[in-house]
């Protein structure tokens, strides 16, 4: 049991705000004083009234959110040890769990959709069946002692409870009663439905376990290593799948704040010749003293975009966010052509039209496009003799060539002699890396022969590609 | 200048809104009641159509305040958003008094209250009536006017040269609203609260539906909310926001339909879906076709 803090209430938000800022969300003074100010105003007992309270004060941008959530869970847990929940957990005669009976009672509560009992079953789930070394040892259960200080396991729970399996049963008690059960359009919504429920429910024992865990480790141990990052933090080449879907719905609005950017950047920028005409015209009103300058407007490039991509491994998920980024800015560029690649190159640009979706474009662009020689090994030296073969035309003079990618060509020639071609026939050039710049050069990455070449810029979060893009674009 | 909060708890303010036709989810109802009791104007964002500027209007409904609206543009300057001076009547009144007074006489005369044009801000600050202040799309506005509002929210006065500072009497309830295109300042961010107006849940909504739509059928409700909530977890371009569901809701009852089968479904997608990848992309993978 923690003792209380030695400067109480305020040094327990002062000590939040802390874990806040080694989190990356930056919270200055004057915000903690404003929080300070909420926890007088608020009624303390009402927990989601806190929670969004401290919430307004302290937060400025809507991805922290997640941040948030987590370690307020933590300095201000919903409860301390077991806790008290309306729903029981079902025993055995002999003082084991009852899994078969559970697994129906939370059939049941994923059917209805019930939350409040969902997270209540979690508490006391992970209470019962979640010490690590063993089943059914702890909780109160009848022949239990209380025993010192324990390890949880979510995963221990979720390979017993198995909430995945429950799927098929209460999607056929959810359509039993109705006639849509022929119908496949409701079947499909019902399904999605109750595999989000179930994916809830395996974040509300998470969530409970780490509740747990942080009272006994201590929740600095734990906040060091279970706090989510924010979105515009998370590293390319280390992403899983769903953290990549959740970048790439930021696409858009990332696009937006670009364009707005980019048009404050022109307004403010050199503004141009002095238009004659125009000024002579102005000056009538003034009795021919000419005393507003009217300028030439200056109209602003629009580059041909030639974009060279690495499709293999791990960077895909990198180039499909960048061509994302690249369809979104489309007004930017006069003509965009998308070649892919991972032994050879082929083009792709028809799989990138306006109207397509491009979530799902990746899985289309590795399976019609010809890429793959040998072995399926990156080989860039091959895929750039391969561009200069079959479209010798794609890179003129007016074009800007952009290449993504590690440069990671499995000790294969990097065929610098074309590259140097390339870079002379295009106006501008430039190389997009997802890797930290220190291991440029490592292993089999011919990083630092081809940054002699181009410039080449370190792409390993959403917050630099955003950074790199802008300043590549011209004002 | 203390004066008397005008709601008295968190519960309070979700009675209230909900008495005027606004159901406010817990984030909503505790930072309006916060704005409220610590008097520092409330940053709401959020994506477009989940009530942003309705939560202003219902706030001076039930407050019984009046709005005072500003809307931002691309462009919009201090003469637009403050106040600007009636320069044609400025004009006539100096040749009106020509050779009768003297320049002193004149120059005060002119730069008086009867020449001023106040815009929505000074307005909001002049009012002696309880006030709500909306500034809506902040972000459509340039760095500049950003600057121009620090004074108003921070003190609550505005400075006019010619006339001196003018403070409010009566601090307005003040609302900013934002679509996210452009990243607000730090100095402006810094002196607001903040809230995101994220999707309601499904019990909410499905509330927020029935009060708007008080003919539609229950179940018909429940699979119209199940279903628009299954369309915003596909990685859609625009996922379809609260606006859509009551316009989905009406479309059907227009039509005469009391379920949401398949073919019903697939005739009236376009009215929740504004792409067209985004509903062959929701026939796709919702089995439509």
């Amino acid at each position: 049991m923690a003792s209380p803090p030695p400067h109480g209430l305020p040094g327990h938000l002062v000590d939040f705000v802390g874990a806040l800022r080694r989190h990356q969300v930056p919270v200055g003074p004057g915000e903690t004083v404003d929080a300070a100010a909420v926890l007088g105003a608020l009624n303390l007992l009402h927990r989601e009234q806190l929670r969004e309270g401290l919430a307004a004060a302290l937060l400025r941008r809507s991805g922290q959110r997640a941040v948030f959530d987590t370690l307020f869970d933590l300095y201000f847990p919903i409860a301390l040890g077991r806790g008290r929940s309306e729903v029981e957990v079902p025993w055995t005669p002999d003082g084991e769990v009852d899994l078969d009976a559970l697994r129906d009672i939370l059939a049941d509560l994923l059917r209805d959709g019930d939350d409040a009992a969902l997270r209540e079953l979690a508490r006391a789930v992970v209470d019962a069946l979640g010490q690590a070394g063993g089943s059914g040892q702890g909780g109160n259960g009848p022949g239990q002692q209380g025993q010192g200080p324990r390890n949880w396991s979510a995963y221990q729970v979720l390979r017993q409870l198995s909430p995945e399996t429950l799927l098929a049963r209460i999607l056929s008690d959810l359509l039993a009663g109705t006639s849509e059960k022929d119908q496949a359009f409701a079947e499909e919504v019902a399904r999605r439905e109750i595999r989000q429920r179930i994916a809830d429910f395996r974040k509300m024992i998470t969530d409970e376990v780490r509740r747990r865990t942080a009272e006994t480790r201590g929740r600095d141990q734990v906040a060091k290593t279970a706090v989510p990052k924010q979105a515009e933090q998370v590293e390319f080449l280390s992403a899983y799948a769903d953290q990549l879907a959740q970048l790439r719905r930021t696409v858009h609005p990332l696009a937006r704040r670009l364009a707005s950017r980019l048009a404050v950047r022109r307004k403010h920028a050199k503004r141009g010749q002095m238009d004659l005409r125009r000024t002579l015209r102005r000056s009538m009103s003034t009795g021919g003293v000419p005393m507003r300058p009217a300028y030439r407007t200056r109209r602003p490039g629009r580059p041909e975009l030639v974009v060279f991509c690495d499709v293999s491994g791990s960077v895909a998920g990198f180039s499909h966010f960048t061509l994302l980024l690249v369809q979104a800015l489309r007004e930017q560029f006069s003509k965009v052509r998308v070649f892919a690649f991972v032994e050879r190159a082929d083009e792709v640009t028809h799989l990138f039209a306006p109207g397509n979706d491009l979530a799902s474009v990746m899985t289309r662009v590795l399976r019609e496009a010809e890429l793959v020689t040998f072995d399926g090994h990156s080989d860039y030296g091959g895929s750039l003799a391969s561009l200069v073969e079959h479209w010798p035309d794609a890179v003129g003079p007016r074009s800007s060539l952009l290449i993504l990618g590690d440069a990671r060509t499995n000790y294969r020639d990097p065929n610098l002699a074309v590259l140097r071609r390339l870079i002379g026939q295009a106006r501008h050039s430039h190389w997009l890396n997802p890797e930290p710049r220190k291991q440029w050069g490592s292993g089999d990455s011919a990083a630092l022969r081809y940054a002699d070449l181009l410039p080449m810029h370190e792409c390993r979060t959403v917050a630099q590609l955003a950074d790199v893009v802008e300043s590549l674009l011209p004002v | 200048m203390p004066q008397p909060p005008l709601f008295g708890s968190v519960d309070d303010v979700t009675e209230r809104l909900a008495g005027v036709g606004y159901l406010a989810s817990t984030a909503a109802a505790t930072t309006v009641y916060l704005a409220d009791r610590l008097g520092k104007p409330l940053l709401v964002e959020g994506p477009a159509g989940v009530g942003k500027t309705e939560l202003a209007k219902a706030v001076a409904a039930c407050t019984g305040s009046g709005l005072v609206r500003l809307q931002c543009y691309e462009g919009i300057d201090e003469a637009r958003a403050l106040y600007e001076w009636n320069h044609a009547k400025q004009l006539l009144r100096i040749t009106a008094g020509q050779g009768r007074e003297s320049w002193d006489e004149t120059r005060d005369d002119v730069f008086s209250e009867e020449f001023l044009l106040p815009r929505p801000l000074l307005t909001a600050i002049r009012r002696s009536e309880p006030t709500v202040l909306l500034v809506d799309e902040m972000d459509k506005a340039d760095v500049e006017v950003e600057g121009l509002l620090l004074e108003v929210l921070s003190d609550f006065q505005v400075t006019v040269p010619e006339m001196g500072t003018i403070a409010a009497k009566r601090r307005p309830f003040v609302l900013l609203t934002s679509n996210s295109t452009r990243e607000l300042s730090e100095a402006l961010k810094r002196r607001c609260l903040f809230l995101h107006l994220d999707f309601p849940d499904a019990e909410l909504e499905r509330r927020i539906v029935l009060s708007r739509v008080p003919e539609l059928p229950e179940k018909l409700a429940d699979s119209l909310v199940r279903t628009v909530r299954v369309l915003r977890g596909l990685e859609l371009r625009k996922a379809p926001s609260v606006a859509e569901t009551i316009d989905w809701a009406r479309t059907l009852l227009a039509l005469g339909l009391d379920t949401l089968d398949d073919d019903a479904a697939r005739a009236t997608l376009g009215v929740v879906l504004k792409h067209h990848s985004d509903a062959q992309k929701a026939a796709a993978e919702l089995r439509l076709n």
